[in-house]
């Protein structure tokens, strides 16, 4: 019930639930999870807003037609979205409580995902070579900042990963674990949906300039 | 998965009144079966390799009609995406996840669609000759 001020004589003014009702234990961690995404989701909003308005500035530079290589651009996609579906049958076997196999497909996505970052570094790593780095340009400096943070976040989600598979391993498919692993999913899956948007708008869109 | 090991510190009906799918795992949020993962995975392959293929082979001679083909299959792959892996609904979490993604929505369309409009107006009223468009950049 809500707080109380008016009382009767002699009774102690509540400013605060006496008697609390109870919550599931882990009864929103998904929804405040979701939350988090979707301030996540507005982070990306506003680089993709930069790329959008930087994009074009090539101060005299490489353009996305001298540096992006598509095919290189098309296995990453692959990798990822390979790990897209081992992470989903990672969770099926979760609901039917098979720690091994949920172990095994969590393993092969955090291979997908390592894979994904290594071309993603050799990209950088490439382009770095060849001088077009981030401060050559403010298509360049858009590019990395926005290419960089999706990277920092699959990153941080391979060290979240191997983290989960060490608590699984060593506690089992505990209700808690069961949910730190359904967070992790969302998670993963929604570094795809914003790949998606750097595939399309940053490369595909690149090359059409 | 235990919905029974809950301690009963208050009346069923009122906790039943509270918490209409009460549960440690997954209360009002579905997960997928196996065949909604593959029909996922099937649709974002096709979605990816088609904007793939039309870029790197040149298909269309127009590059604008290209562009807008390539955006139309990104926002069909994260409609894709979000229905059959993040299994959005309007029901899961009371609806309160469908509200956060409409809400995020129209703060992300707002911020996308005012920057590029007022910075292109900005470019092309401030610095003649240096427009954002394509053609000039070539």
């Amino acid at each position: 019930m809500s707080t109380k001020v008016q009382t009767a004589e002699g009774e102690a003014v509540a400013f605060y639930d006496i008697d609390p009702h109870e919550h599931p234990a882990h009864g929103s961690t998904m929804l405040g999870f979701w939350l988090y995404l979707m301030s996540d989701c507005l982070i990306f909003a506003t680089l993709f807003a930069i790329y959008g308005v930087l994009g074009g500035n090539f101060a005299a530079g490489p353009s996305p037609a001298d540096l992006f290589n598509l095919p290189l651009v098309a296995v990453s996609t692959t990798a990822l979205l390979l790990s897209s579906i081992t992470y989903g049958f990672a969770m099926l076997e979760m609901e039917q409580n098979k720690q091994g196999t949920t172990q095994l497909w969590l393993a092969i996505t955090g291979v997908l995902g390592a894979v994904f970052l290594g071309l993603t570094l050799y990209e950088f790593y490439h382009m770095i070579h060849e001088g077009a780095v981030p401060q050559r340009s403010g298509f360049l400096s858009a590019f990395f900042v926005l290419v960089g943070t999706h990277a920092l976040h699959v990153t941080f989600g391979i060290i979240w990963l191997v983290t989960l598979m060490v608590q699984v391993a060593r506690r089992g498919l505990i209700p808690a674990n069961q949910i730190r692993v359904q967070c992790l999913s969302m998670f993963w899956h929604f570094l795809d949906v914003i790949w998606i948007g750097v595939f399309t708008v940053v490369y595909l869109m690149g090359m059409l300039r | 998965m235990s919905t029974t090991d809950h301690a009963p510190t208050h009346s069923a009906p009122q906790n039943a009144h509270a918490h209409p799918h009460p549960g440690v795992v997954g209360d009002g949020h579905s997960h997928g079966t196996r065949k909604s993962y593959l029909t996922g995975f099937a649709l974002s392959v096709i979605l990816t390799a088609i904007p793939f293929w039309l870029v790197m082979g040149n298909v269309i001679a127009d590059t604008m009609i290209t562009t807008l083909v390539i955006m139309a299959f990104g926002v069909a792959q994260i409609l894709v995406h979000m229905i059959y892996f993040l299994h959005m609904n309007t029901k899961s979490e009371g609806g309160w996840t469908m509200m956060a993604a409409i809400f995020t929505i129209i703060v992300v369309v707002i911020a996308l669609s005012g920057s590029l409009w007022v910075m292109y107006h900005l470019n092309t009223n401030m610095m003649p000759g240096h427009t954002m468009d394509p053609a000039n950049l070539m």
